[in-house]
């Protein structure tokens, strides 16, 4: 704070007309000043208080920033440019004593008034105030290299033209958005959460938050959007091979735990669909990641012969709304009530219609022969599955008393198939498995519980489910598989 | 006029470009490394090729990536290196 502005010996009172306890002083602060010298900072109006001489215009907050205060009125003395005293709120007996070690006659201070009466917040701390503050006036401690913009240049433009984005606009990485993402997050910016593919670079948690901050999150997704991360950094993961691959896949995040509904996820209506924030942005943080920090460019490392739109973001919550119902995260060692992420390798959704299934019988048939159709009707183990069960289908298994087990184990069963409709050439289709492969049943995925990772979700009319396919990089379990991670 | 910050989102870190190798004029006296990447069938495909290398007199060295799906690592990269003056990284499906 410029040194003019107050005075080196003497009093100042930082307050704002919108606050009870400020307008109930504001005789004192006229009486203060008669007996002088005092300076008002005011935070909210230029005009209050009245009959004061020196008051300081602060609606910018730099002072009541720089002076650190989080209540109003806030009385401070001054001695030899230095704060040696303050009072918050309202106590007579403070001001008294401070007006008197100020030099001034304070005896009489606030006679009529109530003994103590609490202040109001001060405008620095209000809500994503103090971020923007620290960014204006403060040291924000980012490491990230800082690029500057012209006043004249729109930023989205500017992120465009450095390569920052995945053909969408992305928020602009200003520090105090940066900041306000990082206060999402109790780990430190500088902590290393992993070396991002393709490239390893390293990655802390402040280039994650900037990149949160362009993909569109908010502050309190930053636990799930590091989750995400580390679950993607899983050796088993191969999240280096997904990026690389000619196939379509890309990661898909599925959600479990209380964090879902906390931060509004959607696992009903459109679940896999657009118009969610959360699920919208958190999955395209993950992607954001792997282009800026990792390096993974389509067209350069990424080789997809199509791709597809799941690589722009391709994540929700499961539906855990029936107790009964073990979730995919508990299917998959978490403990009921944690919070957990599991990464697919997912290919995209594709519809599976049966209005005319009665029973989990029928059904877990009916659902194989769509299964089937994963990669090639006639290939087997090229890729794993994500079954989503919507509400419709899901109740055929519950009013059968089927529990996720009992479908997990009918549809291995059901997904066999004898190698010889499925050789070469057989069904006049040349696409097939090997001649060796005849006189075998074969599984068209791993066993249970990782060929059909089956999750609840979406809306309540529809006697749908979708089925998303794997990657063939699955077809070694121990090199390449599903990951599922609790959320720290 | 007020300039507005960003933060760089990338790894901040500069490429290296490094010169290509010219190619050997001939193979004679060198030795080719084959290295199967791990895909279905390359072995098939590698293995003709050795045939091909073996019938014009030019030595050649098998290697392979224990999966297509993560990088070669770097013990594999060192080794082709340090034994061979030529490469071939083959896939077939």
């Amino acid at each position: 704070m410029p040194d003019s502005l107050l005075p080196r010996d003497g009093l100042v009172i930082v307050a704002k007309r919108d606050c009870p306890t400020c307008v109930m002083v504001e005789p004192v602060m006229r009486a203060l000043d008669k007996a002088g010298p005092l300076t008002v900072i005011t935070q909210d109006d230029p005009t209050f208080p009245s009959g004061v001489r020196s008051v300081v215009d602060d609606q910018a907050l730099e002072q009541s920033f720089h002076l650190k205060i989080e209540s109003v009125p806030t009385l401070i003395r001054f001695k030899a440019g230095r704060e040696v005293e303050r009072a918050v709120g309202w106590q007579r007996q403070e001001w008294v004593k401070l007006a008197g070690d100020a030099g001034l006659n304070g005896a009489n201070l606030g006679d009529g008034l109530p003994e103590w009466q609490p202040g109001c917040g001060s405008k620095s701390v209000e809500p994503g105030v103090q971020e923007a503050l620290i960014a204006r006036y403060g040291e924000t401690g980012l490491k990230a290299r800082a690029i500057s913009v012209g006043n004249w240049d729109d930023p989205i433009e500017a992120c465009f033209e450095r390569g920052w984005t995945d053909g969408l606009p992305v928020v602009p990485p200003t520090d105090e958005r940066i900041l306000r993402m990082l206060s999402g997050t109790e780990r430190k910016p500088d902590e290393i959460v992993g070396n991002i593919p393709p490239n390893l670079a390293p990655c802390t948690v402040e280039k994650v938050a900037i990149n949160a901050v362009m993909a569109g999150c908010k502050p309190e997704y930053m636990p799930v959007v590091l989750g995400v991360l580390e679950a993607a950094l899983d050796p088993l993961f191969t999240m280096h091979g997904l990026l690389c691959t000619t196939h379509f896949s890309g990661p898909l995040v599925i959600i479990n735990g209380p964090i879902a509904r906390s931060i509004g996820m959607n696992s009903g209506v459109n679940a896999l669909g657009q118009g969610n924030r959360a699920n919208a942005t958190i999955g395209r943080a993950l992607q954001l990641i792997v282009r800026n920090v990792g390096g993974g460019i389509p067209g350069a490392i990424d080789r997809a012969t199509l791709g597809n739109p799941g690589k722009y973001t391709f994540c929700f919550a499961e539906d855990e709304s029936d107790p009964a119902w073990e979730t995919l995260a508990e299917r998959r060692g978490i403990a009921k009530g944690k919070n957990a992420v599991t990464l697919f390798h997912g290919e995209g959704v594709h519809g599976f219609i049966d209005q005319k299934s009665r029973t989990p019988q029928e059904l877990v048939r009916s659902l194989a022969m769509g299964l089937f159709g994963v990669g090639h009707p006639k290939l087997v183990r090229a890729g794993n599955a994500v079954l989503v069960l919507t509400p419709e289908h899901y109740k055929i298994f519950k009013d059968g008393g089927w529990s996720r087990r009992q479908i997990e184990d009918a549809l291995y069963e059901a997904l066999k198939r004898p190698g010889k409709e499925l050789v070469y050439g057989a069904q006049n289709v040349a696409e097939g498995v090997a001649p060796a492969y005849a006189d075998k049943l074969l599984d068209k995925f791993d066993p249970p519980p990782d060929g059909v990772l089956i999750v609840r979700a979406g809306g309540p009319a529809g006697l749908f489910s979708a089925i998303i396919g794997g990657w063939p990089g699955q077809r070694v379990r121990e090199e390449c598989q599903a990951v599922t991670r609790e959320i720290r | 006029m007020i300039e507005i910050k960003l933060r760089d989102p990338t790894a901040e870190s500069a490429p290296t470009r490094r010169a290509r190798l010219a190619p050997p004029k001939s193979l004679e006296g060198k030795t080719v490394a084959l290295m199967d990447i791990g895909k279905s069938r390359g072995k098939e495909f590698i293995d003709r090729l050795e045939g091909h290398f073996r019938k014009a007199g030019i030595a050649t060295r098998r290697y392979a990536k224990p999966t297509n799906t993560k990088v070669a690592p770097t013990s594999v990269m060192q080794q082709i290196a340090a034994e061979a003056q030529a490469a071939v990284i083959a896939l077939s499906d």
